[in-house]
């Protein structure tokens, strides 16, 4: 039995178009805070998961690759990676590295340092990508911010894919750094709301 | 007949959704965004929920 496809279901087309985007011009790296805001937004506001329940092109993307195509090994990720210490701890590393890269746009903002054509993978290599930059209609930091930012999305999307191919499809949920905090955020609404 | 149904470990679960989307009777919601819900009446222990599951915190129990 097949469930009735929304249109939400394809939302996936979005996420990859977006990352090809990125190797084009790479000041399409900025439409990327969607994917931060609105889950933020539907949990705070409305205290529910369905950003991820249903709207992530990013997880649905996992599940054609891994389920639809196979490229997965369909098996259990390992007990440390679904526990409370990796996925909190991922969650404040991964933040940590988040203001690292806000920094080092307010250095080129600050113009205290150049503008680095460069997308960092994995917070460690550093990948030329000077091609997609065609200069900027805005200031140099504009950039590279775009620049930060896409490194932030290539690098989850590259963790992703290996956990996707190690363990299952969408093993990155369980990890994912969104999916923590907006079910951290839920799990703190609820709290306010039972002792009310 | 001994008749199965899902059952979620909520502690682990990541409240993620593929579950609901996999199950072929919707008997499965996410409580508020924090863990997943069977709704033992609909459960007809078929194993999707189970076999789809990220965390893999899903298991088939014989229902009482
Ligand atoms: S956990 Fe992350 S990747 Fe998975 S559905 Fe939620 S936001 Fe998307
Ligand atoms: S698939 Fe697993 S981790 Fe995700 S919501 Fe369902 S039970 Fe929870
Ligand atoms: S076992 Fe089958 S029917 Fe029961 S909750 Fe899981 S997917 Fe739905």
């Amino acid at each position: 039995m097949k469930t009735k496809k929304h249109w939400y279901d394809y939302l996936w087309i979005l996420s990859l178009t977006y990352l090809i985007l990125g190797f084009f011009n790479i000041l399409f790296a900025w439409l990327g805070l969607l994917c931060f805001f609105i889950p933020l937004i539907i949990s705070l506001v409305n205290g529910s998961k369905a950003y991820c329940n249903k709207y992530c092109g990013r997880g649905q993307l996992f599940s054609i690759i891994g389920g639809n195509l196979g490229l997965s090994r369909k098996k259990s990720v390992p007990k440390w990676m679904k526990s409370k210490y990796f996925r909190y701890g991922f969650l404040i590393f991964f933040f940590a590295m988040f203001f690292v890269m806000l920094w080092n746009t307010y250095l080129v903002f600050a113009q205290a340092k150049d503008l680095s054509t460069a997308v960092t993978l994995l917070w460690t290599f550093k990948l030329p990508w000077q091609w997609a930059y065609h200069g900027t209609l805005f200031s140099p930091w504009v950039a590279q911010f775009a620049f930060g930012f896409y490194s932030v999305m290539l690098t989850s999307t590259v963790l992703g894919l290996v956990t996707m191919i190690l363990f299952k499809p969408r093993s990155w949920c369980v990890y994912c750094p969104m999916g923590t905090m907006t079910q951290l955020i839920c799990k703190a609404k609820n709290v306010t709301k039972s002792q009310k | 007949m001994i008749r199965k149904k899902a059952k979620v470990g909520t502690d682990e679960c990541v409240a993620c959704g593929c579950c609901v989307k996999v199950c072929p009777r919707n008997a499965i919601s996410i409580f508020k965004g924090i863990y997943a819900e069977v709704d033992k009446n609909l459960c007809v222990g078929c194993g999707k929920c189970a076999k789809e599951c990220p965390a893999s915190v899903i298991i088939l129990e014989e229902a009482v």
